[in-house]
């Protein structure tokens, strides 16, 4: 038996050791992820156990090094991993921004010290991270941010308002862009810093969205002290990290269909337009466009195995994290108006208990922002016009 | 298994698109349909394809192949896809050579695998009846009579099978039109008696042909598999020819894309560059993306194919669903964005317009498989 033969023997039993049942349970809504943090609530012992058995593996982020406390897993390693997981049906321990985005920058950025004192954090859903990047006047131009940190000595003073920071009420930390020199272009003077929510100055307010939901806040900096050492990598220097870690955060919008809860398409299609005499949804066009969207979902799938592999064999093309964005985005918007189309008078009700307080809907609200957050999908065109097909004037 | 080539695969992806690129351009095409060339391909080139060990790419090794996989197959198949080639390949080396290879008598393997490798035998699959592909509707009948089996019918878009030193036909020898039961293949020489074959030179200037049986006789030893079971083996070669067309697709439309890119940043109109302007920068980046996205998607199915041969369906669908959509529209947008020269036949981009239509119903167009899609997931 190879090496990889018996390391995917030895996950299944684990797993089927230690994944409580009712986390093989598909999730019925995007309310039941576990975020993690200081001020989390665990909707179920379940939950609890399964977090914490997964973080002493520190298999929540089974390809980061175990010196910072991850699960040290090779590639081929960490796709047998989510391959047993995904058969089992063992739903994600912790999503995480520290995860999909701190994380990554830190560990390529970041000071040793910083990496010691963060990551562990990271992977054990101790702290809870939010990323401050726009701005009212930043948005698609986000490197014309006008958030201040001033040097103070030991300190930098910080005086300014982000917009649209997902969960900042919720969360422990911030990563943060803010201006250090005024003075230079543009991209040359942001500088990338990390501080606590609780510091003096900080408050957040949430923004009542389309969906009735405020997953988005305006968060405001008045005063706040930042110790020096919080600065990652070199004042001014900010602009390589803040993209670098967009590289990773795209990739996670655009996989944000992926972890998708609740049940497919088809099945939902199924309840209301029913099938005919042969098997097949009575409702042959919009039969038609479900299969069409399956076979993109499917090999969107491989698209991101594929950009993984990729990366690891060095031949990644780092503004493809755009091509994933755009199209992931893009195919959860279509998925969602299906699934409207599919659910037909029933989805809509917004109010009411067989609807779950109107959770389709909602949901389906909510995916209008995924081609909008990150970088809208004309910017991600923009980087891969520029960045990969190198297109004159892009 | 990584979703990228290994350093073997890349090196023979290389070679393959040095040889073609060399032997074999787009202008080869051209000449062969200019001069009406009495059989639309060249012999010659199919030896020296075959030289280069291609032809017997999954012939075992004990019957002069090189004995590779579906991977490699399908990136000999996507260089043929930037060069439009016609070749056998596809024909013979993939689909013939793979059937007989995976099932067939060793008599028949002795008989065919050795020449095919060497480029001195040439094959052709005869499953379609209708214009549009749908395998279990075969109804060519093939009744016990003698010795052995008297056919009936009609095959059409046979690919090489105007230049067929053998066939392999699909037939009916039990059950109804639509059931997978009851079908079986042959081995048949088309020069016997009651078979008639008419060249069709499609759209693309690649060739097939329509050929009709009547009451043509064949032994028992033709057969290829067993009697009433042929379904799977069948179902195999289509899935290995869906997956090496869907490569060729993504040769095909890369190369449209990447001709259409370099074109993007040489004309000029308004006293710029056309790249310039956004409209054409945002569906050029468009493409970018489907393209790769189905790249993946298809090498999914080569690999898969090589490892799990039987449960590679869903993945084949997913693969030439998304190979024919994506290639369709890449060589629409490169048509555009060329403008008025894209549709002169002097200039070469309408040439993969037209080979893109035909693989694109070959063996199954993107309805036909996301269909099946829908099928194999019971809705």
């Amino acid at each position: 038996m190879s090496d990889l033969e018996a390391f995917r023997k030895e996950t299944r039993a684990w797993l089927e050791k230690n994944c409580p049942p009712e986390m093989r349970k598909p999730m019925q809504s995007e309310e039941e992820i576990c975020w993690g943090g200081r001020k989390w609530k665990f909707h179920s012992e379940a939950q609890r156990v399964w977090l914490e058995r997964m973080a002493e593996k520190g298999w929540t982020v089974p390809e980061w090094p175990k010196e910072y406390g991850g699960g040290g897993l090779s590639r081929e390693e960490a796709k047998i991993l989510q391959k047993e997981m995904r058969t089992l049906g063992c739903r994600s321990p912790l999503d995480s921004f520290g995860i999909w985005m701190l994380g990554p920058a830190l560990l390529k950025y970041g000071s040793e010290e910083q990496k010691r004192e963060y990551l562990p954090q990271i992977v054990q859903g101790k702290i809870r991270w939010c990323q401050g990047y726009s701005e009212p006047n930043a948005g698609s131009d986000l490197a014309s941010l006008a958030t201040k940190a001033e040097d103070k000595g030991d300190h930098f003073l910080v005086n300014g308002q982000k917009i649209w920071t997902s969960y900042a009420d919720k969360a422990d930390w911030i990563f943060c862009l803010v201006r250090t020199d005024f003075s230079a272009p543009k991209h040359e003077g942001i500088s990338f810093i990390l501080f606590d929510m609780q510091s003096k100055g900080v408050s957040t307010k949430p923004i009542l969205l389309i969906s009735g939901k405020s997953p988005f806040c305006e968060t405001f900096f008045d005063n706040v002290e930042v110790p020096k050492k919080n600065l990652v990598g070199q004042l001014n220097k900010g602009w390589e990290i803040a993209k670098y870690l967009l590289t990773h955060e795209r990739a996670m919008i655009g996989g944000i269909g992926l972890r998708a809860a609740g049940r497919p398409v088809s099945q939902v299609a199924a309840d209301s337009v029913g099938l005919d005499a042969d098997g097949r949804l009575a409702d042959p066009v919009l039969r038609g466009k479900i299969a069409e969207i399956s076979v993109d979902e499917m090999a969107f799938v491989f698209a991101m195995e594929r950009a993984g592999d990729l990366a690891k064999a060095g031949q990644a093309n780092p503004a493809f994290s755009s091509v994933l964005k755009y199209y992931g985005s893009e195919l959860n918007k279509r998925r969602y108006e299906l699934l409207m189309a599919a659910g037909g008078a029933d989805a809509l009700e917004w109010e009411s208990k067989r609807s779950k307080e109107g959770a389709l809907a909602r949901a389906w609200l909510r995916t209008k922002a995924n081609s909008i957050e990150g970088g809208t999908s004309e910017v991600q065109l923009n980087i891969v016009a520029k960045r990969i097909l190198d297109l004159p004037g892009a | 298994m990584p979703l990228v080539l290994n350093d073997e695969q890349s090196l023979l992806r290389d070679s393959a698109r040095g040889f073609l690129a060399k032997n074999a351009p787009i202008s080869h095409l051209r000449k062969l349909r200019d001069q009406r060339d009495e059989t639309g391909f060249s012999r010659d080139l199919w030896k020296q394809f075959a030289e280069m060990g291609f032809a017997g790419i999954l012939i075992p090794e004990a019957f002069g192949g090189t004995g590779l996989g579906y991977v490699e197959a399908g990136v000999v198949m996507e260089e043929l896809g930037r060069t439009l080639t016609p070749s056998p390949f596809l024909s013979t080396a993939l689909l013939c050579a793979g059937a007989i290879a995976r099932a067939g008598s060793e008599a028949q393997k002795k008989e065919n695998l050795s020449k095919i490798a060497a480029g001195a035998r040439i094959g052709a699959f005869a499953v379609d009846e209708h214009s549009k592909h749908n395998p279990s509707k075969i109804a060519l009948s093939a009744k016990r009579s003698g010795n052995g089996f008297s056919l009936n019918g009609t095959k059409s878009f046979v690919v090489d099978g105007h230049v067929a030193d053998f066939l392999i036909v699909a037939a009916r020898t039990s059950g109804e039109p639509g059931d997978t039961k009851g079908i079986t293949l042959f081995i048949v020489d088309p020069k016997t008696k009651g078979i008639s074959t008419e060249r069709t030179i499609m759209v693309d200037s690649h060739n097939a042909a329509r050929i009709a049986f009547d009451n043509a006789q064949v032994n028992a030893d033709a057969v290829l598999g067993e009697v009433d079971q042929g379904w799977k083996v069948l179902e195999g070669a289509l899935n290995v020819g869906r997956t090496a067309v869907a490569s060729e697709l993504v040769g095909a439309g890369e190369e449209a894309f990447s001709r259409t890119v370099t074109y993007l940043k040489e004309r000029k109109q308004f006293g710029k560059r056309i790249g310039e302007f956004q409209a054409l920068q945002h569906r050029a980046a468009h493409l970018y993306g489907e393209i790769e996205i189905t790249r993946a998607a298809v090498l999914k199915a080569l690999q898969t194919l090589d490892e799990h041969f039987d449960h590679a369906g869903p993945i084949v669908a997913i693969a030439k669903a998304r190979a024919g959509a994506t290639a369709t529209l890449a060589v629409q947008e490169a048509v555009q964005m060329h403008g008025g020269i894209g549709m002169t036949d002097e200039f070469d981009i309408g040439f993969f317009m037209k080979r893109v239509r035909v693989a694109q119903e070959l063996f199954g167009d993107a309805n036909f498989h996301a269909d099946q899609l829908a099928r194999l997931n019971r809705y």
